[in-house]
């Protein structure tokens, strides 16, 4: 018997709908995530792959399909488990960085003082220890970034959503990202949707690839990365990686 | 502990002010110009000597019109604009009106407002409130939409209140908007109390000046235009000093 999957989407479709026009964002997308998996989604810009992470947020309702999240034995709870991270790092400028790390915990109503310790644990974590007391602007753009990543981890959330997290960072940083975001991930063992337009940062990542078509979208590919964990920057010459970065580059039309 | 550069700046606005008085003597003397056309900075400071002219009744009254009618604009302003943002209804009702209603020249309802309210210091406080409301309520308005669509989702995926956003992202993210249109408003609230003054009282520096300049008495009519701007700098510098301590440097609007 296989285990349940954390994530089922089943024919899910999208339109947004304007005052005069309707735009078939999602097709068809049908998807299973296992708990645990770090799932890369790429395509081309404007396929729907925000959309896609929104209907997952729970902020956009779908039009047809359905979606479920959470299984018997890891139950899911939509205003809890949810962290998100987005291409800009939106620390409010007015708020310390741990109290920016804290923002999912006060609107949560988790008790402050445990939170507290678990913000410096988290700021320890991706690297930023001894910078809780500064103002985001006193940070760079790839410190700011891990913050962002300290905030949404501080609720303990089931589900990480990743929009292009590290699309605004230099090529040098961005490595050194994804360096960082997999030990999170391997010592979290979360459940991870990751938006990239990088096809080798999404291999060198995911434990899965999902391939979008251009909208109205469908998953084009899906397959297993088949390069064990942990991984390293010599994973990124290994023939396997080459073959997968192939074969979305083909997909892609390129 | 102010910085090095700081006491640079400061000292610079000293010599500045300084200059300026120098210059203003030196051209009364050397251009050989009469009192009653402009007097000397002493001559004028001498006229506070003189008893029956109530400089104090005059400063007081004054000083109640400016900040009695700014603080109740910046108060409503600020509440009209919260009000805008909570309920997007009442911004869509009121708010073409209220566009409407800033177009009115302010100072061309002194008339009717003395109709209204009768003679006095109410009056131009009213007065100046109406010319400083409408730049602090469309600025905070504007500080308060200014709010990246992201971080809403955010908030909204950990299902946060609307209260929870108003209080803790729009609120404050608006403060340095809610600050450049108080700073706007300072001039504007000395001018508005003088002109309505020059309109109608029986009291203040603004009437003060009508009544001198009948005399010909120049210098009470620049010692009083002294006492307004002092006024006006104590305000703006009170502003500056509260931006300071509720605005992070990097958010502040220059
Ligand atoms: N709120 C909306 N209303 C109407 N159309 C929308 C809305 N949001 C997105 N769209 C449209 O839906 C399509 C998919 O948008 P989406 O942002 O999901 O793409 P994306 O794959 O994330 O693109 P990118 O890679 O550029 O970020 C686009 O054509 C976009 O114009
Ligand atoms: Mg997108």
């Amino acid at each position: 018997m296989t285990a349940a999957p954390f994530i089922s989407l089943k024919n899910v479709r999208k339109i947004y709908r304007t005052r005069d026009t309707e735009f078939e964002a999602i097709k068809d997308v049908s998807l299973n995530v296992m708990n645990g998996e770090l799932v890369s989604l790429v395509g081309p810009s404007g396929c729907g792959k925000s959309t896609l992470l929104k209907i997952l947020a729970g902020l956009h309702p779908h039009d047809g399909g359905e979606v479920q999240i959470g299984n018997d034995e890891i139950p899911f709870d939509p205003s809890q488990d949810i962290g998100m991270v987005f291409q800009q790092p939106l620390l409010l400028k007015w708020r310390r960085i741990v109290e920016n790390i804290l923002l999912p915990a006060e609107i949560l109503g988790r008790p402050m003082k445990e939170s507290r310790e678990r913000a410096i644990d988290l700021l320890n974590m991706v690297g930023l220890d001894g910078f809780g007391d500064n103002y985001p602007y006193e940070l760079s753009g790839g410190m700011q970034q891990r913050a962002a990543i300290a905030r949404a981890l501080i609720h303990d959330p089931k589900l990480i959503l990743m929009d292009e997290p590290f699309g605004a960072l230099d090529a040098l940083t961005r490595e050194k990202m994804n360096l960082e975001l997999l030990d999170i991930w391997q010592s979290s063992r979360k459940t991870i949707i990751f938006v990239t337009h990088g096809i080798q940062e999404a291999v060198f990542l995911g434990t899965h690839v999902a391939v979008m078509s251009t909208a109205p979208a469908e998953i084009a590919d899906y397959f297993d990365v088949d390069i064990p964990h942990p991984r390293d920057l010599n994973t990124k010459t290994d023939e396997k990686f080459g073959t997968y970065t192939r074969r979305i580059y083909q997909l892609l039309g390129m | 502990m102010p910085s090095a550069a700081t006491w640079r700046k400061i000292t610079t606005i000293i010599l500045v002010h300084i200059a300026f008085v120098a210059l203003w003597w030196g051209a009364v003397i050397i251009g050989d110009i009469p009192a009653y056309i402009l007097p000397t900075p002493l001559q004028a400071l001498q006229t506070l000597g003189e008893e029956n002219y109530n400089w104090g009744t005059h400063f007081i009254a004054t000083s109640q019109e400016i900040f009695g009618g700014y603080i109740l604009a910046v108060i409503v302003g600020v509440a009209f604009a919260v009000m805008f943002t909570w309920s997007r209804r009442t911004d869509e009702t009121l708010m073409p009106l209220l566009v409407t209603l800033n177009m009115i020249p302010k100072v061309a309802m002194a008339p009717l407002f003395i109709v209204w309210l009768r003679f006095g210091v109410t009056t131009n406080i009213v007065i100046t409130f109406t010319i400083c409301f409408f730049p602090i309520l469309l600025n905070t308005a504007r500080g308060m939409r200014e709010v990246e669509p992201d971080l809403l989702d955010l908030v909204r995926s950990l299902k946060g209140s609307q209260w929870q956003i108003l209080t803790k992202i729009q609120f404050p993210g608006a403060l340095p908007y809610i600050f450049s249109g108080m700073k706007v408003a300072t001039i504007l609230a000395v001018a508005g109390a003088i002109v309505g003054e020059f309109i109608q009282s029986d009291r203040g520096l603004g009437w003060f000046m009508l009544v001198t300049q009948e005399a010909l008495n120049t210098d009470a009519m620049v010692m009083a235009l002294l006492l307004v701007t002092l006024i006006g700098v104590v305000l703006y510098g009170i502003v500056i000093l509260l931006e300071r301590i509720f605005v992070v440097q990097d958010a502040r609007v220059e």
